[in-house]
């Protein structure tokens, strides 16, 4: 009985641990593909390149894990303002297949780009000395850096959820999402938001990216492996919503743990045949529009 | 006048499922590449297995305009399917084929019942995760088909019980190239028939076809069903050809790189993959000495680029300039 309760707990702190990480990666795609329409599955570029920005900062040139990470997110999300007014710009109101393609090809080349700086194998993640070990739980431990994730995810996903709802810029970006022509006669820069949104989904993944390099690991083909999980994530949740994802994230977090926990011989199987089941009975995600 | 104009008309509707003398070129450069280059065959058998399975993947995306991620799920099931009977004594390679084709069908056929009827961003990720879930599948039933081992021990009799696979690759050259060319033959006639014309009106637009009574959803699921098991076809055949089957055969990374193949050739124009795959896999096999990962990023600048400026592919651009030549005759 105690080994049963005790490995629920550990499958709830490790997923949600997971969860947190995966949805912020996955929220700002959320955001690009419910306001811009646009199909990006290059949104895992962003993560990766800010888990690379990140370890070259602390390995290469010392700079504190503290420091390292706002660096990196900071690069990502200049890096992505080009992007996003270059290559996915023209490309907004074009059919599906060709933000497929376009962002596929960015897939591509970021593997191969991050394997020529980087070299193939997946970079070496050490959390600061404050958070490594175990911290203590009452009875129980929790390694620290996981506890970590959990708290700092926490404080993000609330400042987001009441950025989007109390801020001018939230509030632009809900209406713009709910019905960009309206927004825009109403005299919102749409062109400007578009960038800003971008650029701060792009921020967030960089974030995602870096600080959960302990659990999914920094290599050339990142955003290849895990863009099932990404893109999972936000179908699941609902575009242009910020709340589904973070269900579906928690949801996708906590039962992945839980089934390669207890059935480990069928890997992610059900999680696959949940996705589909969910995405048959709603076509647009648990808290899409309808 | 009017007469006239709708004879004109009539007319060229007719020639347009007319052969034309250029549809000769592929095969003639099938034979003629035969003979040239008897280094390579292997090679070759390869790429027209594949180039098979870009004209599937070109007959739902190109004509009925469903994007997939996932149509690697029946090429790997056909693979499967194929490698699965060879390694149990079933090697004659025909029967294989047709059992390859039977079980990626009937797998094209459930999952387009079910996922055809979404739509947009939704039937994307429908394809993918039909996919991967199938991927996974295959990874974790070991006892059946190797898991990340890749499928052992397949015995491929001769084809017809006469011709025997050789080293050289001549058998497996010239199985391909026969199989390739009924697919083409079920392809081209589709494209051009009533069905064909239906598919590429629900491409373009579906409300229309609904309006006009079009059973959109029946019309899909059997271009769906056909694609999925002219692609199972080809699984089966580079099975067959190369003897080996592994997890790779059913990855989102190949549903990723056929379609990429096809849209380099240009797509919904039935040689697209003629075109594409060849040129990549060619490619591919002269670049791969240098390193393969670099060869990914310029296939991702020239995906880029491809979609940024060109976006008929390597047809589309011949095109092109073959309209501009006329032109300047007439100055």
């Amino acid at each position: 009985m105690d080994s049963a309760l005790s490995a629920a707990i550990s499958i709830a702190f490790h997923g949600t641990a997971f969860a947190m990480v995966l949805y912020l990666v996955s929220v700002g795609l959320s955001v690009t593909m419910g306001l811009m329409g646009f199909v990006n599955l290059a949104h895992g570029v962003f993560a990766v390149a800010g888990g690379y920005f990140m370890t070259t900062l602390i390995f290469g040139l010392g700079i504190p894990f503290y420091l390292a990470v706002p660096l990196a997110v900071l690069a990502v999300a200049l890096l992505s303002v080009p992007l996003e007014r270059f290559l996915y710009r023209p490309l907004y109101g074009a059919s599906d297949l060709d933000q497929v393609l376009m962002t596929m090809g960015l897939v591509f080349m970021s593997v191969a780009v991050g394997k020529y700086f980087w070299g193939p194998t997946a970079q070496p993640f050490y959390p600061p000395t404050a958070l490594s070990g175990q911290l203590e739980f009452g009875l129980r431990s929790f390694p620290a850096y996981r506890s970590f994730l959990i708290g700092s995810g926490a404080v993000l996903v609330t400042l987001l959820w009441l950025g989007l709802d109390r801020t001018r810029f939230g509030a632009q970006i809900r209406a713009a999402v709910d019905n960009r022509r309206m927004a825009q006669s109403v005299g919102i820069n749409t062109s400007r938001l578009f960038t800003l949104a971008f650029a701060l989904g792009s921020a967030l993944a960089a974030l995602g990216g870096s600080l959960g390099a302990e659990i999914m690991a920094i290599s050339p083909s990142y955003a290849l492996d895990h863009l099932v999980y990404f893109l999972i994530v936000v179908a699941v949740g609902g575009l242009g919503t910020i709340r589904g994802p973070f269900v579906a994230a928690l949801l996708l977090g906590v039962s992945d743990t839980a089934f390669k926990y207890l059935l480990p011989e069928f890997g992610a199987f059900f999680i696959y045949a949940l996705t589909m089941a969910v995405l048959l009975w709603r076509p647009r995600g648990l808290f899409g529009q309808a | 006048m009017t007469t006239s104009r709708q004879t004109d008309v009539v007319a060229r509707f007719s020639r347009r499922h007319r052969l034309h003398p250029l549809e000769a070129l592929p095969w003639l450069l099938i034979v003629v590449s035969f003979f040239l280059f008897p280094d390579y065959l292997a090679l070759g058998a390869q790429i027209l297995a594949t180039t098979l399975f870009g004209l599937s993947v070109d007959l739902v995306l190109g004509y009925a305009g469903i994007v997939t991620l996932g149509h690697a799920a029946f090429f790997g099931m056909g693979a499967y399917t194929a490698g699965y009977l060879a390694a149990h004594g079933v090697g004659a390679p025909v029967v294989g084929m047709i059992a390859a084709m039977a079980m990626a069908g009937a797998v094209g056929f459930l999952s387009g019942l079910i996922i055809l009827r979404a739509q947009g961003l939704s039937i994307l990720m429908l394809t993918l995760v039909v996919c991967v879930m199938l991927q996974e599948a295959a990874n974790k039933a070991t006892s059946i088909t190797g898991g990340a081992d890749g499928l052992q021990g397949m015995e491929v009799a001769p084809v017809l019980d006469l011709f025997r696979f050789d080293l050289y690759g001549k058998t497996a050259y010239w199985y391909a190239a026969i199989v390739l060319f009924l697919g083409w033959l079920v392809a081209r006639t589709l494209v051009h028939s009533p069905f064909g014309r239906s598919l590429t009106g629900i491409r373009e637009n579906v409300a229309r076809m609904r309006a006009i009574g079009t059973p959109v959803f029946g019309r899909l699921l059997t271009i769906y069903t056909i694609s999925a098991a002219m692609a199972g076809a080809a699984g089966a055949l580079i099975a067959e050809t190369t003897q080996l089957v592994a997890l790779n055969a059913i990855s989102v990374d190949l549903s990723g790189v056929i379609l990429v193949m096809v849209i380099f050739g240009g797509v919904g124009r039935l040689y697209g993959a003629f075109v594409g795959v060849p040129l990549y896999m060619i490619a591919q096999d002269r670049f791969s000495e240098i390193d393969p990962t670099y060869w990914y990023f310029w296939i991702g600048l020239l995906l880029v680029i491809v979609v940024m400026f060109a976006r008929g592919g390597v047809l589309g651009l011949m095109e092109l300039l073959w309209q501009r030549l006329p032109r300047r005759r007439d100055r």
